[in-house]
């Protein structure tokens, strides 16, 4: 029997999913998972918006740290986008951007402490990286034509911006504004390690099972990513970004002697930094590989195509929510907040709402990965299935599901979902925070000992094995021949 | 126009680095993050409006999301007093050369930690760490808890002889005393360690559902929770300052203050008295 190359890389991912679910550890352990549940849902249902005073203050600096570190992440990454065919360039900003804004905040919350430069960094330096690929994916598709009509003697600065940049100004601008949205998510979940932002109160509500309070919040933070086109205008944006700089709140002022203290001594491997030399690097180093990062990278792997192929099935349940060949508005209005909602949540706080309500495993962790991230992948095909024109003589209802649509967009549909891979394994890693035992759990581990060198070595691994993930899904990609926009 | 954006960005990203720093002089703690943030903070804005009163400058207390971000915080000088535990405070004092423990709670001296179970585990309260707890599943509180982390683990190894991983189906860290306690009521774990105080308190204000969860067993005393202070706060705040903050630390004699600890009041104490609980974290591996 002959497969298609798609097929075959399909089933082979399955099978080593379905492999992986023997390994993992899945399970409810809540005695009352389902009345903890609904209690949450009565809590979203009957929201307190005027229990906490901080919320208004809590979302003001939510949106300022997205502001500040975006634009900040924006202009480095376009003048890094400039000499991104460098291969230097290209490892430092892939690099940069396979640490997770999380794992960012807590090294610089070492030695700034709650200052707002730990928040807006933390945003600031993987966006770097991101916007850097991304700019530079779209500068090389700008029509080369223009630039050679100009005058020999035309600098390369006025070619650059009179004939790359308004070739693709508009997905430039667009790219930029669904990286905003991601700052938005980005600098709520840094109130989970301490900065001042909607995380912090989320925690604190959720975790004392104050769920009208927590859903209060979870209803401001959808309405603030829903209504983005309204108040983010192209005219405003200058006022956004020379404000947003005052409403980082006033943290603790920088001593710079704990930056020095941090690179010189911290990070510096115990058995170095106590004169045993070389000699004890070995032990220590094969004593942390043996009893922290091998079961992190383990468990990272399994939760991370356990996480992909769950996101690859929930798209394709989903997208149909929301295209024009099935049903009628009604369930394409719920279809279309049910994905809004789906993919404006960071995974981080579903996966946190998960395991409150369910207990810990990895189950709440593959849940909220995969509702996440088929939300926006789900978002992407169902619309894709729109610009489909079908024969007015189209098979409806399953058949025209399953021979006319789904065949038509598998081939983006895996692009995305390849695409997705790394940022998959991204927040997998970081899950480990929660109390999963992923990478995430040992760095935090090591953070909480006070054993910077270790968790420095943990976080080197994660962005290591991400870099990995990311060439693998690029090979795959290229294999395949799948075509992928950067709008993803 | 794609130009006049650019140059716009470009400038306020130049602009983004201003901040709003607290006066030089205000006096600041915080305290590790040990129990339902709701009550730290109604408890520690307590403390820092009666610190202010007795100390003359201002005090302002920061809240923090991990113990490790209060050791980090007291290290980095961002606060300058702490209410630590046992072992956040052995962390900090060994970071922070010069800084000694001023005062600890009067149980502190003899302080304990709780096993509790869940009722449908059928476990009995006893004289020992019962055999019965093998292979539940188990939590903790905070990763770098005394009372919820360190002594449990010390005395599961000392009956087992394994690795808590080893004795139980499933490890886990709570976070904090208040959801170790939750989190057994509601059967998500069956065995739980607490900080009895923790227990006691919740007890007697009739948060504990007793037919859930009860006490199976109370380990041996240890020493625990203490005010740790910097070394260079005298040439900071002026000389004396650290007997000052000291003596008022053990005037403190609220009732409604002491009761939100809960303490019966503060005792001095010094930096040797927590000796047995780094010892103890050096066995167990999470100090070097």
């Amino acid at each position: 029997m002959h497969f298609s190359p798609t097929l075959r890389v399909s089933l082979l991912f399955l099978v080593i999913a379905i492999a992986a679910l023997f390994f993992a550890d899945i399970a409810i352990t809540t005695a009352n998972p389902w009345r903890d549940l609904g209690r949450f849902f009565l809590g979203v249902a009957t929201p307190d918006f005027f229990s906490t005073e901080g919320l208004a203050t809590a979302l003001l600096r939510t949106v300022a740290f997205a502001f500040v570190g975006v634009a900040l992440g924006s202009a480095c990454g376009f003048l890094l986008s400039l000499i991104y065919r460098f291969y230097p360039v290209r490892i430092f900003c892939a690099f940069i951007r396979a640490i997770h804004e999380l794992f960012w905040a807590l090294i610089f919350l070492q030695f700034f402490g709650f200052h707002p430069l730990t928040g807006v960094l933390a945003i600031a330096i993987p966006y770097s990286g991101i916007f850097a690929k991304v700019y530079s994916e779209i500068l090389d598709e700008a029509d080369p034509g223009p630039a050679r009509l100009l005058p020999p003697s035309t600098g390369i600065i006025s070619t650059f911006l009179y004939t790359r940049i308004p070739d693709c100004w508009v997905q430039l601008r667009t790219y930029t504004a669904y990286r905003l949205e991601c700052g938005l998510r980005s600098s709520a979940i840094l109130g989970f390690v301490g900065l001042p932002t909607l995380g912090f109160y989320l925690e604190t509500s959720f975790s004392q099972g104050l769920y009208s309070q927590a859903g209060a919040m979870l209803i401001l933070f959808y309405v603030l990513i829903a209504t983005i086109p309204l108040w983010v205008k192209p005219k405003l944006l200058p006022v956004y970004i020379l404000g947003a700089p005052f409403f980082l709140g006033d943290g603790m002022p920088i001593i710079w002697g704990n930056v020095e203290r941090f690179f010189t001594q911290d990070i510096i491997p115990a058995p170095l930094r106590d004169g045993e030399g070389l000699a004890g690097l070995g032990p220590w180093f094969s004593d942390l590989m043996l009893t922290e990062a091998m079961p992190g990278i383990w468990n990272t792997l399994i939760l991370t195509q356990i996480a992909l192929v769950a996101t690859g099935i929930l798209t394709l349940l989903a997208f149909p929510l929301i295209s024009n060949h099935f049903g009628g508005p009604i369930r394409r209005t719920s279809g279309h907040v049910f994905l809004v909602i789906a993919r404006s949540t960071p995974e981080y706080i579903l996966a946190y709402i998960l395991l409150q309500l369910w207990g810990p495993s990895m189950l709440p962790a593959v849940v909220a990965l995969a509702l996440h991230n088929g939300g926006i992948i789900g978002h992407l095909i169902g619309r894709q299935t729109n610009a489909i024109h079908l024969r007015p003589d189209a098979p409806t209802g399953y058949r025209r599901y399953s021979w006319e649509l789904v065949p038509r967009v598998y081939r983006s549909f895996l692009a995305f979902l390849f695409y997705r891979w790394e940022i998959i394994m991204r927040e997998t890693a970081i899950l480990g925070i929660l109390g999963i035992y992923t990478l995430g759990f040992y760095v935090d581990s090591a953070i909480q000992q006070i054993r910077f060198d270790r968790a420095m070595v943990l976080i080197l691994i994660t962005a290591l094995l991400n870099i990995g993930i990311d060439i693998l899904g690029r090979y795959i990609r290229r294999k395949l021949a799948l075509q992928t926009m950067p709008t993803c | 126009m794609a130009m006049s954006y650019i140059r716009k960005i470009l400038l306020g990203s130049l602009l983004a680095f201003t901040s709003l720093a607290v006066s030089a002089q205000t006096f600041v703690f915080t305290a590790i993050p040990d129990e339902d943030e709701t009550k730290l903070m109604e408890r520690f804005k307590g403390i820092a409006d009666y610190l202010q009163e007795k100390l003359g400058v201002e005090v302002r207390y920061i809240p923090v999301k991990s113990y490790a971000a209060a050791v980090s915080a007291f290290r980095n000088n961002q606060v300058q007093l702490a209410w630590f535990g046992g072992l956040s405070g052995v962390q900090a004092r060994s970071l922070v050369p010069g800084s000694e423990a001023l005062a600890q709670g009067v149980e502190d001296v003899d302080f304990y930690t709780y096993f509790i179970a869940h009722q449908s585990t059928g476990l009995e309260e006893s004289d020992t760490l019962p055999e019965g707890i093998r292979g539940k599943t188990f939590t903790f509180g905070s990763k770098g808890s005394t009372s919820g982390r360190v002594m449990p683990e010390h005395y599961i190894r000392q009956t087992f002889s394994e690795a808590p991983e080893d004795v139980f189906s499933r490890v886990g860290f709570s976070g904090n005393h208040t959801r170790t306690l939750r989190l057994v009521e509601a059967g998500t774990y069956e065995v739980g360690a607490l900080n009895y105080a923790v227990w006691e308190k919740e007890l007697e204000n009739g948060n504990v559902n007793t037919d859930e969860v009860s006490v199976i067993w109370k380990t041996p005393a240890y020493p625990d929770y203490q005010w740790t202070i910097r070394g260079d706060v005298d040439d900071r705040y002026g000389e004396g300052f650290t007997d000052k903050v000291r003596q008022a630390l053990l005037d403190m004699d609220d009732p409604e203050l002491l009761e939100s600890f809960p303490r019966s009041g503060f005792i001095p104490t010094a930096n040797e008295n927590y000796e047995p609980i780094r010892s103890v974290a050096e066995q167990i591996g999470i100090l070097d």
